[in-house]
């Protein structure tokens, strides 16, 4: 499936990472590069194969319900860009 | 045109779980900011999530009430989204294999008709943080100690036909979650969120109309009234010529009105995928049967019992099983006093107004069960009159005692003694001797209102302590002669 | 010193013939002297190692110490290391001071291992080169104009020039084996699950593990016990016992069966490297090994399977890296779209955008089924040709890529052509079976591997092979020249 510039910039929008001219034109290159080695797979008859998302097709383990974390806050802040009574700052969130 | 309209519910019930779905966090409401936001919670590199039992217990418990088939392999998968309350980037959720598969619900309509809705799916997902909207210099905070909160989403069949059923629907969700433990019901702290599916479609037409999704609507008078806005927009806008548009809405209970979410609109592609962190949760059939032996009593088998086994209306026992709490307390009032009309006629009139009054819960009703019962009893022996009940109740209420106490302090035993209450009538009759001669000149109809006058005045003179049946008895024999 | 192996080291130590805190000041006097050229560490940590040391040498004074006690490693800059910058060699994390420790480290550093440093590495673990690392391309050892491999470059270079005595590294397409092929190192891929994750970076969940990286394949079996084992915070460790690995390194090899899959053999393939391989088969057969020809009919669609697997799984586990909660934040964001987009633009390298576009490519509406799910159904027919290989031989030999380590900047331009040079490695981590890169001789002064796969939970086989084949050959004994 070829990739043009506008699915590029669909795609660079959905993973939220900031795409300007040139840029684009040299992603959306690559990116075909790329996608002409994956498609490859498009030609493999898997009719009946079940897909497999772990290596070892093991079972969830569960855990315990119990409290074990105890308050970090200012040492994990400590590396935040921004903070402010304990808040995360972002710009402004409209809902 | 008539309209129908269509509605199918999805609800968010946090489970009340000590720590958090995949973290050792505490879930407990209320604390500072970020302090219940641990490594994993903050989404920090390399760490790792691993499922709580108890938020699978609860949810196989869930599925058993209301008869669902349980997703013996069900596997979490991750949404993808960014949003700043939401830390990975992602939320793990469940998708094709949730851990509820369908199942029913029946509910109770005001009118007392019972209608079975679809239960679609359940399953368990994380919960988000919170953006808090004061100003920062313009900018928001965010408090991540709700995400990781576990959540069960339960997602209903688009089977109800009005507002005011899907608020029957919700209580009755509300109540059994409450009933089965799995979660506080405490809407107000966001512990059950409703996000109301609502479409319109001429009356008739076998396809659905386009819906919108009311989001995170938090009370039940706000799922009738959003709904019913939200009703009356699609109508006139299909009437006017328009088309709904398939979009997220939000609520605004000031305005009472309903308004687009464009933020959450743009480009919704939450790229599922089965989470490579979390492996598929096996559910094996001993573990559905021992939590099948945990299920506690369930509103709808409590309702039966207390028709078949107390003789209740099916209106009061409805009223009555609405509420673990509620029915646990009509039974013990039952229990003590032995009498389960009089018991559920105290505990739905005086004991219900009183909490509405205070606006408190029944667990911290001042009135206690056995107290109550204890009155009762006080009643069936005699010992005080209804009237004088409610003077014992609203005394118990104050912090005053046992009825027994009160009764005694306040010296509201009722005199049943004939001979005491024959005294006090000839009293009565003697001070109001113009009256008894207008009575005995009377003619039956006209005795009938008089005979009143006489009672009130014998009940004042006694203090309402004379037992009602004998003043009416004795007056009678001493007027008629 | 540091001509020894990590196993001649640990008998120095407890034989008091050195003390750690002199060969920790030795590997850092060596680091001084020879990194500038090679940059294999992205941050030297000499206080906290001397600080190490010396509680490592009471340890062995006390006799209280182990076959790690005061040995000096590296770690790769992925596995979180509490009050270390943890850079994953990228802009992203240059400030993030990781708040915890991973297992793998802890493990380790309760082994009383001592903490040189952390080495350089691609970003997030995307590369075969060690080129697309923010703090610079690494250089091999070998051959300062050549690559060292990727992503674990700089563990391998740091081994390799003898400025620590073993690392860790991690591989989700061959990351550990290629570069130790590329540096004549003997580098162990386990089986899936069988180290913990917890406090490793993730770049695809579903095929990232930790190895050792070391001279000898002796080293890693006293590596491995130490970092092996079940942890109850990572649910895709394993819980199975953890054998004892040293104790079987010199089983004979007498009645090993060794496939040789054809695929591996075909077009592509350098001749020094065919011949090398063909050398190390006569050599296990004089061993007593009997070899057979095999085949892995689906091996290549691994390298589609896998350009499809690990960027979606990337896609994702990168979408935490968004300025808010650490790492790096874009100035003055307009709003919290520009914030997510400027900072990820700018804290990400070329390779890392890449992948994760092609990710979120792969998992979006209307491409799931053909690209991700297709990937998951090739993946268990690559599962299912192990699964049949195994049941004719204990154990598979191939090269571990094409040719020796290409030079700087030759394939810079070319993703895809960067990719083919893991196509021997890949399949092992679709499969999640363990393998063992070491080395089987040199083309020029570049060193040529060999790798050695086996089925689930054999490192103790593959580590005994490869041990048993280090005892008859001294290709890993070389060093490079001029350190």
């Amino acid at each position: 499936m070829a990739l043009d510039r506008s699915d590029v910039e669909q795609i660079a929008h959905l993973a939220r990472i900031a795409l300007h001219g040139d840029d684009i034109t040299a992603t959306t290159d690559k990116l075909a590069g790329i996608m002409g080695l994956i498609d490859q797979l498009q030609a493999v008859d898997t009719s009946g194969v079940e897909p497999l998302a772990h290596p070892l097709e093991t079972t969830q383990r569960l855990r315990t319900d119990a409290v074990t974390e105890i308050n970090q806050r200012d040492a994990l802040q400590a590396i935040a860009p921004a903070t402010e009574q304990g808040l995360y700052l972002v710009p402004r969130v409209i809902e | 045109m008539q309209w129908e309209i269509v509605i199918g519910l999805e609800i968010h019930a946090q489970l009340t779980t000590a720590s958090k779905i995949f973290s050792g966090s505490a879930t407990s409401f209320g604390a500072e900011p970020n302090t219940q936001a641990s490594l994993i919670d903050l989404g920090m590199p390399g760490t790792l999530p691993v499922l709580n039992a108890q938020a699978v217990r609860n949810a196989v418990k869930f599925g058993l009430a209301i008869d669902a088939e349980i997703g013996m392999t069900n596997v979490f998968a991750r949404k993808n989204y960014f949003y700043p309350d939401l830390p990975k980037g992602y939320q793990i959720s469940q998708m094709d294999l949730p851990i509820v598969g369908k199942g029913f619900l029946d509910i109770t309509l005001d009118d007392g008709t019972v209608k079975r809705v679809g239960v679609t799916r359940a399953h368990l997902e994380e919960d988000a943080g919170k953006s808090l909207h004061e100003d920062f210099q313009g900018m928001s905070g965010i408090d991540l100690n709700r995400a990781g909160t576990p959540l069960l989403e339960i997602v209903s069949e688009p089977d109800m036909r009005s507002a005011k059923e899907a608020v029957a629907y919700a209580k009755t969700i509300h109540s059994l979650v409450r009933y089965l433990g799995i979660c506080d019901g405490n809407m107000a702290e966001g512990s059950l969120r409703c996000d109301c599916n609502v479409s319109v479609r001429p009356k008739g037409q076998a396809e659905f109309g386009t819906r919108c999704e009311i989001k995170n609507v938090n009370s039940f008078r706000f799922i009738e009234k959003a709904i019913n806005t939200e009703v009356q927009r699609q109508i006139e806008l299909i009437e006017d010529g328009g088309t709904v548009i398939q979009e997220t809405r939000l609520y605004d209970p000031n305005k009472d009105e309903t308004r687009s979410m464009r933020s959450k609109e743009e480009a919704n592609d939450y790229r599922y995928f089965p989470d490579p962190d979390l492996l598929p949760v096996v559910i094996e059939p001993a573990f559905i049967e021992t939590v099948r032996g945990e299920l506690p009593e369930l509103p709808q088998q409590k309702r039966e019992r207390f028709q078949s086994e107390f003789g209740l209306s099916a209106y009061d026992a409805s009223v009555l099983a609405a509420s673990r709490e509620l029915a646990d307390y009509f039974e013990e009032v039952q229990r003590v006093c032995g009498d389960a009309k009089l018991a559920a006629n105290w505990v739905m009139g005086e004991l219900s107004s009183l909490l509405n009054k205070s606006d408190i819960e029944i667990d911290q009703s001042p009135v206690s069960a056995s107290q109550l019962g204890g009155m009762i009893l006080r009643i069936k022996d005699n010992t005080i009159s209804g009237k004088i009940a409610k003077m014992v109740f609203e005394a118990m209420a104050d912090g005053e005692g046992d009825a027994d106490q009160i009764i005694e302090a306040k010296g509201l035993k009722q005199v049943t003694d004939s001979g005491a209450i024959e005294a006090m009538l000839d009293d009565v009759l003697a001070a109001n001797a113009d009256q008894v001669e207008q009575y005995r000149a009377s003619d039956e109809a006209k005795r009938g209102k008089m005979f009143g006058f006489f009672v009130g005045q014998a009940m004042k003179a006694s203090k309402g302590k004379a037992n009602p049946q004998q003043v009416n008895q004795l007056l009678k024999q001493k007027l008629d002669g | 010193m540091h001509e020894k192996t990590l196993a001649g080291l640990s008998q120095a130590l407890h034989s008091k013939a050195i003390s750690s805190v002199e060969l920790t000041e030795h590997y850092l006097k060596r680091i001084e002297q020879f990194d500038g050229a090679l940059n294999s560490y992205i941050t030297v940590t000499p206080e906290l190692a001397l600080e190490q040391a010396r509680v490592a040498d009471a340890r062995l004074a006390a006799g209280d110490a182990g076959p790690l006690t005061g040995i000096p490693l590296a770690h790769k800059d992925l596995f979180c290391t509490q009050g270390i910058r943890t850079s994953c060699g990228s802009k992203m994390l240059d400030n993030f001071i990781a708040p915890y420790e991973s297992t793998v480290t802890a493990r380790l550093l309760a082994a009383g291992t001592v903490t040189l440093g952390k080495t350089n590495m691609d970003e997030f673990a995307m590369g075969s080169s060690n080129e697309s690392s923010y703090y610079g391309a690494v250089r091999n050892p070998w051959n300062t104009e050549h690559v060292p491999g990727g992503s674990s470059g700089g563990s391998a270079a740091a081994v390799a020039a003898r400025l620590c005595a073993a690392a860790t590294g991690t591989d989700t397409g061959g990351s550990i084996r290629q570069p130790a092929g590329y540096t004549a190192l003997t580098g162990l891929k386990p089986t899936y699950g069988r180290i913990s994750r917890w406090g490793m970076i993730a770049y695809a969940s579903s095929l990232d593990q930790a190895g050792p990286m070391a001279r000898t394949a002796e080293d890693c079996a006293l590596l491995l016990q130490a970092m092996a084992g079940f942890d109850e915070r990572d649910s895709t460790s394993v819980d199975e016992p953890v054998p004892d690995y040293s104790a079987e390194l010199n089983q004979p090899l007498s009645g090993l069966r060794i496939g040789l899959p054809k695929e591996y053999f075909a077009s592509g393939l350098d001749t020094a490297t065919a011949d090398a391989i063909a050398a190390a088969v006569k050599q296990f057969q004089a061993l007593g090994a009997e070899i057979k020809d095999i085949s892995l009919p689906n091996a290549e669609l691994a390298i589609p399977a896998y350009y499809i697997i690990a960027p979606a799984e990337a896609s994702s586990n990168l979408s935490r890296f968004d300025g808010v909660r650490f790492g790096y934040r874009c100035e003055n964001p307009a709003d919290l779209t520009d914030l997510y987009k400027r900072s990820r633009a700018e804290g990400f390298g070329d390779e890392v955008k890449r992948r994760i576009m092609v990710g979120a490519y792969a998992l979006s509406a209307g491409y799931y089924d053909a690209y991700y799910l297709q990937a998951q159904k090739v993946r268990r027919l690559i599962k299912n040709d192990f699964m049949a290989a195994y049941e004719q031989v204990d154990v598979i030999l191939c090269p571990t890529s094409p040719t020796p380590a290409f030079r700087i900047g030759e394939k810079i331009d070319d993703p895809v052509s960067l990719y083919l040079t893991d196509i021997y490695t890949i399949t092992a981590n679709l499969a999640g079976v363990p393998g063992i890169a070491l080395p089987a001789g040199f083309a020029g002064d570049l060193p040529i591997g060999m790798q050695l796969l086996g089925p689930y939970f054999s490192e103790a086989r593959l580590l005994n092979v490869a041990h048993q084949y280090q005892q008859h050959t001294d290709w890993h004994t070389r060093a490079p020249a001029g350190i």
